[in-house]
């Protein structure tokens, strides 16, 4: 059975759905990996910050 | 020598014969085949290395494969699964995946089942719109 950490299931999620957005949601392939790296970022980033604010809101 | 004008125009006259819907249709049976069909060999590798790569590692974590029930939730994830096409149907087949959701990783293998399912629609959509024209091969 495959077990990742919170945050490792989160990067993989990002990988994955960044990957088919920038494909599909792009046309030029210069402009698809602009737009899948830009989602992975916010993947990634809103679930850092989401994660601190509810650290400090169960405090 | 061929000129790329003449590629990009026999590229457009093959794929304006033949059944408009095949690439969508092949694209939600097989992930990333709708694009393998219209010779877009890289970005279908792509699209097919990270829906079954989804749906592969959803499976390991133990996963619920939804099944046809009467709550208005599960026939939701359901709808979500069937998006995944022959990969759903076969592991459900198999009997692959978990009944149950007992740990917090298998609700997360759940989750990327359903997506690795919604996401293949996508892929889909996008090889048919690559097919009629509408976005530019």
């Amino acid at each position: 059975m495959f077990k990742p950490s919170h945050f490792a299931a989160v990067l993989l999620f990002a990988l994955f759905a960044s990957t088919v957005f920038g494909i599909t949601m792009r046309e030029t392939p210069k402009r698809m990996v602009r737009y899948g790296a830009y989602c992975f970022v916010l993947f990634a980033g809103s679930a850092i910050v989401l994660s601190w604010l509810m650290y400090f809101i169960a405090r | 020598m061929v000129e790329p004008q003449n590629t990009s125009a026999a590229a457009v006259k093959s794929t304006s014969q033949g059944f408009v819907y095949l690439p969508l249709i092949v694209g939600w049976l097989v992930p990333g085949a709708g694009h393998f069909l219209l010779r877009k060999w890289g970005r279908g590798a792509l699209l097919a290395c990270s829906i079954l790569g989804m749906f592969v590692l959803g499976l390991a974590m133990q996963g619920k494969v939804y099944a046809h029930s009467g709550d208005i939730l599960d026939m939701l994830g359901l709808v979500g699964d069937l998006g995944t096409g022959l990969l759903y149907f076969v592991s459900r087949v198999l009997g692959l995946g978990a009944d149950a959701v007992q740990v917090t990783t298998a609700d997360y293998g759940t989750r990327f089942i359903v997506v690795a399912g919604l996401l293949n629609v996508i892929a889909a959509v996008d090889a048919h719109n690559l097919r009629t024209g509408r976005k530019p091969l």
